[in-house]
């Protein structure tokens, strides 16, 4: 596939289709320059030699923009929320939240107020940031290259395609494991936990050895599923996007495919939370 | 795959708008749910009741009829009672007037027979008197034949 991908008129016009790929693979890096100064990444080699100290803007723009859409679309249904009847949206949104609610039910035996919120934010947040691989895969880029008027400007439109967004979800949830666990047990009830299982207070190495892997394996297992699952859906809608026209029943095929994955993603992460938080709160 | 402060971001947005869901959305509308169930569950609760209570109504209703029968009966025999009485009452009455009219018109016609009987047995006298002077040719003396004449009278 040497021939040249072309997109749209005004669209900048790629070597080859691994070209494509990987230009649509790489995030829009604002840090610190090799010349010293604070800028945008030009080339993905640049953006990994910027460090830690740099930051996605395309990605962490879209997560915050999926964010207010799902926080101001709840919010403006629940300043208007009636026990009477409910209306179109508002019944929408009670669908989710009861689903939330039983889900939570089912598999958290302990009382947290703060859970509900967590796991409703979660789903919708996430599943939001599916939701943006089921828009076809130059379509924001497009926007994103036209608004800026930088034909070359990287864009990746799907932030849970992002390791570090998906890394701050698992992250989050891995403090507040630990907070819940400290609160619930006392630390040392929590860290007992790592010290005295499953062999007793005589093999506290070995222990350790088990246990903490495990303990630390959550987020990094929790992060990098829900970024492999989206990640490679993304590839392969950015490979069927380079077969011309003939790409429309395949990408409707895919699409009808991945409303599943993105759904279930979404909904796997929010009960692993819940399970999570439910472990922080069982002494056993 | 390059870690970076993408992360922090991440993580501090998480929070603010965990806190957020937390703090204006989350409330309002598990409030509104949990009230429409309330609302729903108080609905069904009024409904079971109300059909208890109409249960409870049409068994009452039912003792009622069934007591207003009894007593309608009661009533009807009482009437028929003071009904047959009242007849009989005037039967009675009815009788003892018959009775004392019988009785006045008896001893009216008693006495006019009397009268009658007064008049003609005068009459008699006088006919007998004037019927004995024809044949006598001569008076008779009323007082002198006193006797007689009253003694013939009373045998008439």
């Amino acid at each position: 596939m040497a021939e040249v991908v072309e997109i749209a008129e005004e669209a900048p016009v790629y070597e080859n289709a691994s070209e494509y790929v990987r230009h649509h693979l790489s995030f829009l890096t604002y840090g610190k320059t090799e010349e010293g100064h604070l800028g945008f990444a030009h080339t993905a080699e640049e953006a990994t030699n910027m460090g830690f100290w740099s930051i996605h803007v395309d990605t962490m723009l879209m997560s915050v923009v999926l964010g207010l859409v799902f926080l101001g679309l709840f919010f403006s249904v629940s300043r208007k929320a009636t026990s009477g009847v409910p209306g179109g949206l508002q019944n929408a949104v009670e669908f989710v939240i009861e689903m939330v609610q039983n889900s939570i039910k089912n598999s958290f035996h302990g009382n947290c107020a703060y859970l509900g919120p967590l796991g409703l934010t979660i789903f919708c947040w996430i599943f939001l940031m599916n939701a943006m691989d089921l828009v076809p895969v130059d379509m924001i880029p497009l926007a994103a290259q036209a608004i800026t008027g930088d034909p070359h400007l990287f864009f990746k439109s799907v932030p849970s395609t992002d390791i570090n967004i998906t890394l701050g979800f698992s992250l989050s949830i891995f403090f507040l494991v630990i907070y819940y666990s400290i609160k619930n047990k006392g630390l040392g009830g929590f860290l007992g936990e790592f010290a005295f299982h499953p062999f007793g207070k005589w093999a506290i190495p070995l222990n350790l050895i088990l246990e903490l892997p495990g303990f630390l394996a959550k987020p990094v297992s929790l992060a990098l599923r829900l970024y492999g699952n989206l990640f490679a859906g993304e590839v392969i809608f950015l490979v069927i996007g380079m077969i011309g026209y003939y790409q429309l029943p395949f990408n409707f095929a895919w699409s009808v495919f991945h409303i599943l994955v993105i759904i279930l993603q979404a909904y796997l992460f929010m009960m692993l939370t819940i399970v999570y938080i439910n472990q922080a709160h069982n002494t056993h | 795959m390059d870690l970076n402060a993408t992360i922090i971001g991440q993580i501090i947005a998480f929070f603010m708008f965990v806190w957020f869901c937390q703090r204006f959305v989350w409330p309002p509308i598990t409030k509104a749910l949990e009230e429409r169930q309330k609302k729903i569950a108080d609905g069904l609760e009024a409904a079971s009741r109300a059909g208890h209570n109409l249960e409870m109504a049409q068994g009452r209703a039912a003792e009622m009829l069934k007591e207003a029968k009894v007593n309608s009966a009661g009533i009807i025999d009482q009437a028929n009672k003071r009904a047959s009485q009242i007849v009989d009452e005037a039967k009675e009455k009815a009788r003892e007037e018959g009775n004392r009219l019988i009785a006045g018109a008896q001893a009216e016609l008693d006495q006019q027979v009397n009268r009658a009987r007064e008049q003609l047995r005068l009459q008699v006298a006088g006919i007998v008197v004037a019927g004995a002077e024809k044949i006598l040719q001569a008076s008779v003396d009323e007082k002198t034949h006193a006797s007689l004449l009253d003694k013939l009278a009373a045998s008439l």
